[in-house]
């Protein structure tokens, strides 16, 4: 299928508060969020992106919905380049594509009425009012709120967690995207409630033909959201392919050390001691060549020397390891 | 049993009326184990963990029940001397508990020094090893907590509880926040510490995944109550509790191969104004006519060291049947007869 989104070669800088001795060696200190991301995304996938905290995964998110642009690299949806849209155009892709919050508590306004937060994206996008009722309606509909009578007036501290969330969606839905991006979108939630919105996530995602991309850092719920996963370190993809592939025979040294790491809930599994030491290193003096070089266990001189490439070892799999090439 | 918790009852005043966030606990922490007290939001882990430790919020008080400490009942009246020497706390958010305007180590050195019975340059040494006993380097003792990482700042946390050589740790979502990485070498490092120290813990946890990696056991509650509780290869690998079952069905599992979570309709009842009888009857699908009228009572035998598994379910003598039942996902989607909304 024809790629939607496509992602190349992007890299994005973030400026970071400067030292005096930097100021006065006139540096520039980046934090580098990105450092050269490629990947496509075909029509009505679904796609995750795991990793930790600081490896990029939140920034590629809200790059590929045009909320910050890359430092290089270009981003297309649907064939047209993000970096030029204006206008009309723009307005368009707005309308089409939609970020889901991660917390349902934070992400409403909690002065508006749920009536308002939900129409408040047909407003920006200059929906006739006339029409908000039935689209309004519609969405509430497809995140099984039917009798939405009940909550159109109230205001979000008076609804539970599920029930906020499920409003987020709608508020996502009311435009009828093709494309959405949920960032960590039912980590607020508990347990019980949360296995519903992620099956609702999934039938609301093939109702309406959604590409989707999924944030998340638990590698084990993802597994029930997408086909395909994208594993992040530090601002670089090291492993990209089938899920299920990923959590069976992860092929990166820190994809097997995150599959590893995953606690689960069956006390009667076999404990695997981590295949990694340490810490994150800084995203401001990343190590050169490979990024994880210096936790892993199979590290070789040439992982220093230059960064492994992202390949193709399979069908829809690629890994960036010098001992996958070798 | 180092700490014994019985009938435990603690009340909030709200504008709302009172909120009986526990209502009628009990649960006991065998000396040496470490027993994992899960639960939902709202579910009265966090408090009762609070009220052990005789630091309740100003709203909150203790309305019926005894815990009990070595043998001997406390209260918040006696409880403040045997915080850090005997009983100590580790939090969820380390930030939270670490002030921002000095160094680790002069906090850690305070509670030495206030607290024990150290000396400024004993309390050095002390920190120095404390840091060492975490897995973190004495030379960050002078750092700020914001030049810490989130699993450093834990590790702080955790040695800085550890400082009078308490024999209780008590440890609300210690990994919460946490990557899955440093999540690991923390609940490692908890581990190993327990080991070498001999200590008892605590651990509040949502986590039932974290609960089965590190607990010996553990007490399950829901709505203000204990409705399971025992050693961790029992209550998760043979669920009693049907509310034990459906939480099981909900929570992800990167091992398993089933490809379904299953939720548990419906949200937990109001503490305000709590239904009579058990508490999960209105989700759960196998209630009976019987179970909204009639709390059922859970048993606290013992097996050995430990405590043995109880459940509070009037169809308790089923539970081996109902599992079968549980692991079905159409069995969630039938709402339950006694549904009250």
């Amino acid at each position: 299928m024809a790629a939607l989104v496509s992602v190349r070669d992007v890299v994005k800088h973030f400026p970071v508060s400067r030292s005096l001795g930097e100021v006065v060696r006139r540096a520039r200190p980046v934090v580098r969020a990105l450092d050269g991301v490629s990947f496509e995304v075909g029509a009505g996938d679904a796609v995750a992106i795991v990793g930790e905290s600081g490896c990029g995964k939140t920034t590629l998110g809200r790059l590929m919905l045009k909320l910050v642009e890359p430092t290089t690299g270009s981003i297309s949806f649907d064939g047209a380049a993000l970096g030029g849209l204006k206008g009309p155009a723009l307005r368009e892709f707005r309308r089409q594509a939609q970020l889901v919050f991660q917390n349902p508590f934070d992400a409403l306004n909690p002065r508006f009425t749920i009536y308002r937060a939900v129409a408040e994206p047909l407003v920006n996008a200059g929906i006739a009012e006339a029409e908000h009722a039935d689209r309004i309606a519609a969405a509430f509909r497809r995140v099984h709120l039917p009798d939405l009578d009940r909550y159109l007036d109230k205001y979000p501290h008076q609804l539970s967690g599920g029930q906020l969330q499920r409003v987020v969606l709608a508020r996502a839905l009311v435009l009828a995207p093709r494309f959405l991006v949920a960032d960590e979108p039912v980590s607020m939630l508990d347990v019980s409630v949360r296995a519903g919105i992620l099956a609702l996530m999934r039938e609301v995602r093939d109702a309406m033909g959604l590409t989707a991309i999924y944030i998340s850092h638990d590698l084990a719920l993802v597994r029930y959201l997408c086909d395909r996963t994208l594993v992040m370190y530090l601002g670089t993809i090291v492993e990209d392919g089938p899920t299920e592939e990923i959590v069976r025979r992860p092929r990166h040294p820190y994809s097997r050390a995150l599959v590893a790491a995953v606690p689960v809930p069956d006390p009667d599994q076999s404990r695997q001691p981590l295949p990694i030491k340490g810490n994150v290193p800084d995203a401001r003096e990343p190590p050169s060549g490979c990024r994880f070089r210096d936790r892993c266990p199979h590290a070789f001189a040439r992982c220093a020397d230059e960064p492994p490439p992202l390949r193709a070892i399979a069908d829809g799999h690629r890994v960036a390891c010098h001992l996958e090439i070798a | 049993m180092i700490l014994e918790v019985d009938g435990l009852q603690i009340h909030y005043g709200t504008a709302g009326g009172t909120v009986r966030a526990v209502d009628g606990a009990s649960f006991a922490v065998p000396e040496g184990r470490i027993v994992g007290l899960v639960g939902e939001s709202g579910c009265g882990k966090t408090t009762a963990v609070r009220a052990i430790m005789g630091v309740l919020a100003e709203n909150g008080r203790r309305a019926g029940g005894r815990v009990v400490f070595k043998g001997k009942p406390i209260d918040e009246t006696n409880t403040r001397p045997l915080l850090w020497r005997d009983i100590a706390y580790v939090p969820q958010s380390a930030m939270s508990s670490l002030d921002p305007v000095y160094t680790v180590g002069a906090q850690i050195v305070e509670v030495l020094t206030k607290r024990g019975r150290h000396g400024k340059t004993a309390a050095r040494a002390r920190a120095a090893e404390l840091f060492d006993l975490v897995g973190l380097s004495e030379n960050r003792l002078r750092d700020y907590p914001h030049q810490f990482s989130g699993g450093m700042r834990q590790r702080a946390a955790i040695a800085m509880a550890l400082a009078l050589e308490p024999s209780l740790l008590l440890a609300d979502e210690p990994v919460t926040a946490l990557d899955v990485i440093v999540q690991r070498q923390i609940l490692d490092t908890l581990r190993a510490l327990q080991q070498r120290l001999k200590l008892s813990m605590v651990l509040v946890t949502h986590d039932i995944s974290v609960v089965a990696y590190l607990c010996d056991e553990v007490v399950v509650m829901y709505a203000g109550q204990v409705i399971e509780s025992g050693p961790v290869r029992e209550v998760l690998g043979r669920p009693r509790h049907p509310y034990t079952m459906g939480l099981r069905n909900a929570f992800p599992d990167l091992m398993s191969d089933a490809l379904e979570l299953v939720p548990i309709a419906g949200s937990p009842p109001d503490l305000a104004d709590p239904p009579p009888g058990c508490r999960f009857t209105p989700r759960c699908p196998f209630a009976l006519a019987a179970c909204s009228t009639r709390p059922a009572a859970i048993g606290s035998d013992r097996a050995g060291a430990g405590n043995a598994h109880v459940s509070a379910c009037l169809r308790d003598g089923e539970a081996d049947h109902l599992r079968t039942f549980a692991l079905d996902p159409v069995t969630w989607q039938r709402s339950s007869a006694y549904a009250t909304s």
